[in-house]
């Protein structure tokens, strides 16, 4: 029942985020849009003139793009699939019955306060170092030859690392979405004779369908932007150079501002098919 | 009617729970104990895992080398003044869209979670420009702007879903009483809004800390938080990791302390709304 009144107060109340945020978004788009059909060298003279396409064929044909893409589609999906996979077994055995639940649980959600260049730097070092690292020791101590992670299972090691953060925050949401769900309802079927992987098919897993969605929105946006884990541990090397991470280089090491900014128009259009996607089930969401 | 648990059963879930957990807690302990060893201690092999020698020496050569007062300072104003200024921008948004909901509330929500799926390095050049034309690059007011605006979809959408929860017939019942709107804010909304309000504050203080993307590339020294300081050590000169361990828990434990203390509203703000 709002009055006329009350709508143009709540579109004042508005204006300040609306503003500022279109403003975050358009500046420096249509600068990154500008620079992108321009040769533009800031430390080698500077700004060339327009060239058209030229920027955008040039990205999309060295060899470094289409790995970028696939590393970054890899790493994405691979820490998703960790991180739901056991981002759900953890919340439903952390939702039994158990001593010390709550210490269980604040040592489960530890990583997700770890800064990622902390993380990364502890790993790199201390983990899977293959002289020093913790892992090269439980190698060695079950006879085995110590794998050098980051030069030979680069993607994995990264993936492991970055999973490692994420998965506290799955396993939170998933834990307070089984802990919402109608034990009465679950109790009525374990009397009518359902088996636990029934239950948990029909009755558990269609609870948490909504939660899951949540996980997958929050973590693809933060997983496509995966910047510190790959600067502090490989710096791009041993393919491991994510479409972020190659634009990164052309615009601040090899100072190709033109040709970086073409990469940036790349990595939008990226993100924003990801977006489309996920966006279309969290409005269904936001409806219900 | 609750459900009865055998004894055994609760055994196993406890056992089993509890070592998965300290599995996963494992590469946080190493680091702290790692950072009371000596360098030699610290890669010694076989590992040692509580008899050693404890010393804080480590502690004091970083402090001394690097100080780190300055960057945790740096980090304490960065995400503070970031979360305040985001939440002083996004409460009377998040409120209006709540309970003044039009037919563009939804795509106005939208739109704003789509900026944040913009990825940053798309931007990264535009923004290290502006902040070359405009003196911000390596300030402290330049990083708390960014920060803030890369936060400020979350904390828009999740105030909205909390603002949400709120029913809308408690305003309507006040109004019938007689309330004014004065008091139908102060002393209905207020206390319903607050724990909302303190979730998104404490998560998104947790997430501008843990930046590393804009802090890494718009400061140098003089407005490098902790995260910065921290990748200063990414390249190794002989032994080092009792004082890597040491800077490292010097970086992640006020942020540690403060979420553990804050669980149970951290577990609300990052569920409530989205997940019912």
């Amino acid at each position: 029942m709002a009055t006329q009144h009350s709508r143009s107060a709540a579109r004042i109340m508005m204006a300040p985020a609306v503003i500022l945020l279109l403003g975050w978004m358009l500046v420096p788009l249509t600068m990154t849009l500008y620079f992108s059909f321009k040769k533009y060298l800031p430390l080698r003279g500077g700004d060339l003139g327009w060239i058209g396409f030229d920027n955008y064929v040039r990205f999309v044909s060295s060899s470094a793009f289409w790995p970028s893409v696939q590393t970054t589609l890899v790493i994405v999906l691979g820490v998703l699939l960790i991180t739901v996979v056991l981002g759900v077994l953890l919340a439903l055995l952390l939702d039994q019955p158990m001593w010390g639940q709550g210490v269980v649980r604040i040592l489960v959600i530890a990583p997700f306060f770890v800064m990622p260049t902390v993380s990364a730097l502890v790993w790199k070092n201390m983990f899977m170092d293959p002289v020093n690292g913790l892992l090269a020791h439980l190698w060695k101590f079950f006879g085995a030859q110590p794998i050098e992670w980051l030069s030979n299972a680069p993607l994995i090691s990264i993936i492991l690392i970055v999973a490692w953060q994420w998965l506290p925050f799955a396993t939170l949401i998933l834990l307070t979405a089984i802990q919402s769900l109608d034990s009465e309802q679950l109790e009525a079927a374990e009397m009518d004779g359902a088996p636990p992987l029934s239950r948990f098919g029909y009755i558990i897993l269609p609870h948490l369908a909504r939660a899951i969605t949540i996980v997958v929105l929050i973590q693809t946006i933060f997983l496509l932007a995966v910047f510190a884990e790959i600067f502090v541990t490989t710096q791009g090397s041993f393919g491991t150079r994510t479409l972020t991470y190659l634009i990164f280089q052309r615009v601040l090491e090899s100072q190709n501002v033109g040709l970086g900014s073409a990469g940036g128009v790349y990595a939008i259009i990226l993100a924003n098919i990801v977006a489309i996607f996920l966006m279309r089930i969290v409005g269904k969401n936001l409806d219900a | 009617m609750a459900r009865k648990v055998t004894t055994r059963r609760k055994t196993i879930n406890t056992v089993f729970a509890w070592m998965i957990g300290l599995l996963i807690f494992f590469p946080i302990l190493w680091t702290i104990l790692t950072s009371f060893k000596t360098e030699a201690q610290a890669i010694s092999d076989p590992p040692v895992f509580f008899f050693f020698d404890w010393t804080l020496e480590n502690y004091a050569v970083v402090q001394e080398r690097s100080d780190y007062m300055r960057f945790l300072w740096n980090s304490v104003i960065l995400a503070g003044g970031s979360t305040v200024l985001g939440l002083i921008i996004a409460v009377p948004a998040a409120w209006s869209m709540a309970f003044v909901p039009s037919k563009r509330t939804k795509d106005i929500l939208m739109w704003m979670l789509s900026t944040k799926m913009l990825p940053a390095v798309g931007v990264l050049y535009p923004i290290y420009l502006l902040f070359i034309k405009l003196g911000l690059l390596d300030t402290r007011i330049g990083l708390t702007i960014v920060l803030m605006l890369i936060n400020l979809p979350i904390i828009v959408w999740m105030l909205y879903t909390y603002f949400k929860e709120i029913p809308g017939e408690i305003l309507e019942a006040a109004r019938m009483d007689g309330a004014s709107l004065k008091e139908e804010i102060l002393y209905i909304l207020t206390p319903m809004a607050v724990p909302g309000i303190a979730s998104t504050l404490l998560l998104n203080f947790i997430l501008a800390w843990n930046e590393a993307f804009w802090t890494l590339n718009l400061t140098a020294a003089k407005a490098a938080p902790l995260t910065a300081f921290i990748a200063s050590y990414s390249s190794p000169e002989g032994l080092f990791y009792a004082k890597l361990s040491a800077a490292s828990t010097m970086a992640i434990a006020p942020i540690l302390i403060l979420g553990w203390f804050s669980q149970k509203q951290l577990v609300r703000g990052l569920t409530f709304g989205a997940v019912k």
